[in-house]
């Protein structure tokens, strides 16, 4: 028969199964195939926190969203126009989210009454005609997994965990992938067990085999390559992009990186990562908890090393006193936190934007720390940096807050010359000083000398006991307190004068309406106001990657609007920092799903504030 | 001195004691056992023959936590319980530094116990003073994981209902290489177990019995009382038979797991053996004291070497790159699957 091909901007393909399915290596193989193909792309896994959370159950679906198109994508995608569900959890769990006349591919062997009734089916959905508005094909992805390897010397469960790789090789063929690179992983990752890769291999070519010949499938389509910018491209994801930088700070700086980390969920891949790179002079140490994680990096910091600690909410949580402890000895640390849904354990693998007041204030006293939110996967890589510089610049501890979404999403990032990547000055105190006092100042930045242990003639003691100014020497002095903690203060506020002023995106001027967002959020409120946009309405965007001190010209952005409409995943934290410290009533939107924005939702969100009065 | 400092930097010039008085008044109560403690780490540390900057003192939070601030080298007075991690961090970061821990019983053994027994297993290479005086001083006079049961504070007037730590015990357990015990008025014996605990590759634990004369005072009296001392302190040196006695006719003999009291000319007269790598014998030593003054063996418990943590990881990192090149970040950001787009 005939196959047509049809041309397509853009697709969004949701693959959803149980935990032990395979769905997130699914989606990352085609998102691989994807990125190399040239495509734009925009990844949403999402998954249960438990490891093997029951079989066949909704709370152990799996799932993984991938976004591609032929021009410049922000987000994973609203809602899938395909979706692969490897069982009826899957599709229950999923289908809700679908828009009517979208694809749903089946797994019809894992529809047996035992599942269908797990999940509340009474009957088969494929087959009693609830799936009508869809253009559904049921399709028996194992059993056919297991008849197209029948050859091959493998138990049947073996063979059918190839299930994914076939449905991997259906998907490759109506959006007509390159196969290459993923034959390549999969010899690469079995190359061990040369009976499973050529098992997974043959799957994965008899799934694109089969869609070309079944007649379930008439057509096949055609995503033509974005256009980017000229350059050297990889695809990356939050977690991975965070640790680059980390490495990217330490190159930069001549600093040894030292780690201290204890794994919580979903930070723990950076721990992965920077354990890798020993050859860089990494040192990654994982403690016995939090508090030693964060303890051991201040303190490899106090003997010249770039300290840093990775972790999410609980962990800053209990890690507070020791940044406290940092603010008052003023030595550079780095406190990465990819923000999880809270409160208290919260939902693990869920994303949340709601500990920036922590970052803020959650420390007892005065307690100033400068925060940097990444607004995309591949913008951590430069958040790491900026932090560090600032850390080290200003001798000061420094949040970076990710959250779960930039962690595990991932995109498309052109890789930067090292060349153009700032250089951080350490500028170690030189020893043998006449005089030398450890927290004489700085005049312009206010930060105090960085006078590592071995540095002769400069021997001195810090703590968490208030210091003199100057000497550093322990001091109950009413005034000097006051004037310590006014200094700290100022230092950091003072920082607001060396980052990037905030820009804003207001193409012809003179919109009136001003949409500001921090963090993950970014791709989901452009894409909004793009919507927004391209339907004639006028709105401009502004994103704060510095959340303090703020940039300069905040003040005067906020100004220049009639309205200013602050979305947030919390509710309402920076919102309640621009009250505060602007008198600005702004306009707050707040969902906490543990999802990312969807751009309908924003756009909706913008229209209503640009039509009230 | 040993390999143990063999990354330290060797000082110019021989130091002396008050090259490592700082010019920070001293602020503990009168007669408190910390100053014996000072006096005695001031006048050992030009021994060592390292330089005066190399050296770092760490601390947490309590009376015996000022310790830093009178010592001219550097120094870090942390938080509470966490000076073993803030050292670990720095231990391991800089193996040229020889790196203390002060710390006390309420410090090490409460808020910080977590702390004390990893940086113990993992023999990261710090040496921990612990001034145990069985009280806690610097917020006045409750009782803390090494009082006595039935102790009457000011946060137990009825008697204290805890069961104490056995810090010996505690740190033999959490797989303590180096485990020693003096006290603060024996300087003699002080000094012979911190030379003993600094020639230690990687952790050392040194408890020391000290008097706080305003909330505890006489806790370790009998070991003090000249009648009584010499019959019931037993001083430990490796591959000496353990006798003790004020005319040493005292003697340990084994008893199944544990010991009886014998005649020195016993055959089966104990040997003191602390570089076994097995630790029955010096967590069975531990447990002499109890009941508490029984006997209570002083000295060093255990030094069995085994590689620090320091050393292993910095041993991964010369290895990682011996065998992948200094790491290059060009080609990191390159490396996996990349495409160009022209």
């Amino acid at each position: 028969m005939t196959k047509q091909v049809q041309q397509l901007d853009r697709v969004i393909i949701r693959f959803a199964g149980d935990s032990g399915d395979g769905m997130q290596l699914t989606g990352d193989r085609f998102t691989a195939e994807t990125a190399e193909f040239g495509n734009d792309i925009s990844t949403l896994p999402n998954y249960p926190a438990e490891i093997r959370a029951p079989a066949g159950t909704i709370p152990g679906v799996s799932s993984f969203q991938l976004h591609f198109a032929d021009h410049d994508i922000l987000t994973p995608g609203d809602a899938p126009n395909v979706l692969v569900a490897m069982n009826p959890a899957a599709l229950r769990a999923n289908i809700g989210d679908l828009p009517k006349g979208a694809d749903v591919i089946v797994n019809t062997d894992e529809f047996s009454k035992r599942n269908l009734a797990k999940v509340g089916y009474a009957a088969s959905p494929v087959e009693d005609g609830s799936l009508d508005d869809y253009r559904v094909h049921a399709i028996p992805l194992t059993s056919m997994t297991v008849k197209a390897l029948e050859d091959f010397d493998l138990s049947k469960k073996d063979a059918e965990r190839a299930k994914n790789m076939f449905a991997l090789g259906l998907l490759s063929w109506l959006y007509h992938r390159p196969v290459e690179g993923t034959i390549g992983f999969l010899e690469r990752k079995f190359a061990k067990k040369p009976e499973i890769m050529k098992a997974n291999v043959a799957a994965f070519q008899a799934g694109w085999s089969f869609g070309e010949t079944t007649e379930d499938f008439v057509t096949s389509y055609e995503v033509k390559p974005a256009t980017l910018e000229p350059g050297l491209y990889r695809q990356i994801t939050g977690n991975t992009a965070l640790a680059w930088g980390l490495v990217a700070a330490g190159e930069r700086s001549g600093l040894d990186v030292f780690l201290g980390s204890y794994p919580i969920t979903p930070a723990s891949d950076i721990l992965h990562e920077l354990s890798k790179f020993k050859n860089f002079g990494v040192r990654t140490f994982q403690a016995e908890d939090e508090i030693a994680a964060v303890g051991a990096a201040l303190g490899a910091s106090f003997g010249g090393a770039l300290g840093l600690t990775t972790t999410s909410g609980p962990g800053v949580a209990l890690k507070a006193e020791t940044i406290g402890l940092a603010v008052s000895v003023e030595l550079p640390l780095l406190i990465v936190n990819v923000q999880r849904s809270g409160p208290s354990t919260g939902m693990p693998t869920k994303t949340e934007q709601a500990d920036l007041l922590q970052a803020m204030f959650g420390r007892n006293g005065e307690s100033p720390v400068p925060i940097i939110a990444p607004l995309s996967p591949a913008d951590c890589f430069y958040a790491a940096i900026e932090a560090a510089r600032i850390a080290v610049k200003y001798r000061t501890p420094v949040f970076i807050l990710s959250d779960g979404y930039l962690a595990n999403g991932s995109e498309p990032w052109k890789l930067p010359e090292v060349a153009d990547l700032p250089v951080i000055e350490a500028d170690f105190a030189a020893p043998d000083q006449e005089d030398f006092q450890p927290f004489r100042r700085d005049p312009e930045t206010l930060a105090r000398p960085w006078a590592v242990p071995g540095t002769a003639g400069l021997e001195h003691r810090i703590g968490g006991l208030e210091k003199a100014d100057g000497s550093g020497n322990i001091s109950y002095d009413p005034a000097n307190h006051d004037l310590m903690t006014r200094l700290r203060q100022a230092k950091v506020d003072g920082i607001a004068n060396d980052v990037e002023p905030l820009r804003v995106d207001d193409p012809d001027g003179d919109a009136r309406v001003l949409v500001l967002g921090w963090g993950g959020t970014y791709g989901a409120i452009s894409a909004a106001v793009r919507r927004v946009r391209k339907a004639g309405g006028k709105v401009a965007q502004a994103h704060v990657r510095h959340l303090n001190p703020f940039p300069a010209n905040m003040a005067q952005v906020l100004k220049s609007y009639d309205k200013v409409v602050v979305p947030e995943i919390n509710l309402g934290q920076l919102a309640t920092l621009l009250r505060a410290k602007y008198l600005v009533d702004v306009v707050s939107y707040n969902r906490v799903r543990g999802l990312p924005f969807k751009a309908e939702e924003l756009a909706d969100v913008i229209r209503d504030v640009m039509h009230s009065d | 001195m040993t390999d143990a400092l063999a990354l330290v930097p060797k000082s110019d010039l021989p130091l002396k004691m008050k090259d490592f008085k700082s010019d920070q008044e001293v602020r503990w109560c009168p007669g408190c056992g910390d100053y014996a403690i000072l006096a005695a780490v001031q006048g050992f540390m030009p021994e060592l023959g390292i330089k005066r900057e190399n050296t770092v003192f760490v601390s947490g939070i309590g009376c015996s936590s000022r310790f830093p601030y009178y010592m001219n080298t550097y120094g870090f007075h942390s938080i509470h319980g966490r000076a073993p991690a803030i050292a670990t961090g720095l231990a391991s970061a800089r193996q040229d530094l020889s790196v203390w821990v002060v710390t006390g019983d309420g410090d090490a053994l409460s808020i910080g116990g977590n702390h004390l027994i990893h940086a113990l297993r993992r023999n990261v290479n710090i040496k921990i003073l612990l001034f145990n005086n069985r009280i806690y001083g610097l917020t006045k006079g409750q009782y803390s994981p090494t009082s006595e049961t039935g102790k009457v504070t000011k946060s137990s007037p009825m008697g204290s209902v805890d069961s104490p730590f056995n810090p010996i015990s505690l740190a033999i357990g959490a797989e303590g290489a180096f485990v020693a015990r003096t006290l603060d008025s024996d300087r003699q014996h002080l000094q012979s177990v911190l030379r003993a605990a600094a020639a230690h590759q990687g952790a050392a634990l040194v408890e020391i019995y000290q008097n706080c004369n305003i909330f505890n005072d006489g806790a370790y009296e009998p070991l003090k009382d000249a009648e009584r001392r010499d019959d019931i302190t037993l001083r430990l040196e490796h591959g000496q038979p353990l006798v003790f006695g004020k005319d040493r006719d005292k003697a340990l003999i084994r008893d199944g797991f544990g010991f009886k009291v014998g005649s020195p000319d016993d055959p089966d007269v104990v040997v003191h053996d602390a570089h076994t790598p097995d630790p029955s014998l010096a967590f069975a030593l531990s447990r002499l004291d109890q009941p508490a003054f029984t006997h209570v063996p002083i000295g060093v418990f255990r030094s069995a070497p085994r590689p620090s943590y320091d050393s292993l990881l910095n041993a991964q990192v010369a290895e990682a790159k011996a065998q992948q090149g200094e790491g290059d970040l060009a080609a990191l950001l390159a490396s996996g699957d990349t495409w160009r787009v022209d």
